[in-house]
């Protein structure tokens, strides 16, 4: 292994996130941003699910027989939503309610069987938890930063604190409505991956045509 | 009726899975290349849609719910807890009957959808579908109703999209913004169209 441990936490934050370069895990990503405490909730759940399941998985990886496989990370990774659920449905009512069918979801991410899929099966369990939770961190990072965006910009509060106090509250800033809506996140994200292409040009994907100017004539 | 006909509109067109949702992105923007497969891959998700929601509800209803085991001699047992579970087992069960029946009796079906019926055991506008009738308390018929449009409303979106992307690549894009963040920005934008079906509340 030429990777440490340390890349394999630090890695998956900018240079190979899991949203902006593997384009995985978008789906339950996006809807749950419009507040930032909802965001920090669901990128908790999902580093959580991520780093456990790729333990587990990785424990297991020499006794699970190759056909049945998806079965199994299947089962492993949908316990642990399960548990996750119950103790937000326990712990954190409000959230859970406002997350709903999210929290589900998180069985369907592609970045929770990707990561057991290409790395838990072939790892030791430690190497494996730190990679799973690296990505969920990659995953939340960029829930987080759209988050911020669009409760910041749309409510004018952070974590539901007023930070611009809004013109319907006697302040003067006057809430941008449309970043409180689903297609804002497309965007914002659309916007984001410019950004870290433009900072890490490595990432920049080759054209299919090119338009080529023909000399003479 | 009525009520089962404006739950259809509202599936397919307000709250469309993949627009306003964001549900099955990662396929929504990995397979929206060509109109055919996209074509291809929207007509397996609504059939599959069509088939998970109704016996996800069957479940939820004789098995699952507080109170459903009554028929079995258990009135106080409740074992939602294990709906995820569940579902997720229905749903891949589901694909792989379908796929074998599709096999067996529609050879040419099979050839056409073969490559995307097993994508669709993780594709989260199935799952989520199922999640959504939990949540909402859909009785069979609204079920029937539920999977066949919000699978249709999916269906749309990709083969749109898809139609959309054929004539994008020929554009002149920033370097950056090439390939995937100017597919998300065109999403966006489908998703502002899709949101004037309902009439923009702000």
């Amino acid at each position: 292994m030429a990777q440490t441990k340390r890349d394999l936490l630090i890695d998956p934050l900018v240079d190979n996130n899991p949203i902006t370069l593997q384009v995985l895990g978008i789906c339950s990503a996006l809807a749950v941003t419009s507040s930032l405490q909802v965001a920090f909730v669901m990128a908790l759940a999902v580093t959580a699910v991520t780093g456990f399941s790729s333990m587990f998985i990785s424990v297991l990886r020499n006794q699970i027989p190759g056909s049945i496989r998806i079965i199994v990370q299947m089962v492993i990774i949908a316990s642990l939503v399960i548990i996750v659920d119950q103790v937000l449905k326990a712990y954190a009512y409000e959230v859970s309610k406002t997350l709903s069918v999210f929290v589900g979801l998180i069985i369907t991410n592609c970045i929770v069987m990707g990561r057991a899929e290409a790395f838990a099966m072939k790892n030791p369990p430690i190497d494996s938890f730190i990679d799973g939770v690296g990505n969920g961190l990659g995953y939340g990072a960029l829930l987080l930063v759209v988050g911020f965006i669009r409760e910041l910009f749309g409510a004018g509060s952070l974590f539901g604190v007023t930070i611009l106090p809004t013109v319907n509250n006697g302040g003067w800033y006057v809430p941008n409505g449309m970043l409180l809506l689903p297609p804002s996140a497309f965007f914002i994200i659309g916007l984001l991956i410019w950004a870290v292409r433009a900072w890490k040009p490595e990432q920049v994907e080759e054209r299919e045509y090119k338009i080529q100017v023909v000399e003479g004539h | 009726m009525e009520g089962l006909l404006s739950l259809a509109v509202k599936a397919v067109f307000v709250e469309n899975l993949a627009l306003s949702f964001f549900l099955g992105m990662c396929t929504f923007i990995a397979v929206s290349k060509k109109i055919s497969t996209a074509l291809g891959l929207g007509i397996s998700v609504m059939l599959v849609q069509a088939i998970t929601v109704p016996t996800n509800n069957l479940l939820l209803t004789y098995l699952l719910a507080p109170g459903a085991l009554a028929w079995a001699g258990f009135p106080n047992v409740d074992l939602t807890f294990l709906g995820l579970i569940c579902y997720i087992g229905v749903i891949a069960a589901m694909v792989q009957i379908l796929e074998m029946v599709l096999d067996k009796f529609f050879p040419p079906l099979y050839n056409a959808l073969g490559v995307f019926l097993p994508l669709i055991t993780v594709n989260c506008a199935i799952l989520g579908g199922s999640l959504f009738m939990v949540e909402r308390d859909y009785n069979i018929a609204e079920s029937v109703t539920y999977g066949l449009s919000s699978g249709f409303g999916w269906a749309l979106a990709i083969t749109a999209m898809a139609g959309v992307r054929e004539k994008l690549k020929y554009s002149d894009i920033p370097d950056g913004l090439q390939g995937l963040g100017i597919t998300f920005i065109t999403a966006g934008l489908m998703a502002l169209a899709f949101m004037s079906f309902s009439g923009v509340k702000l």
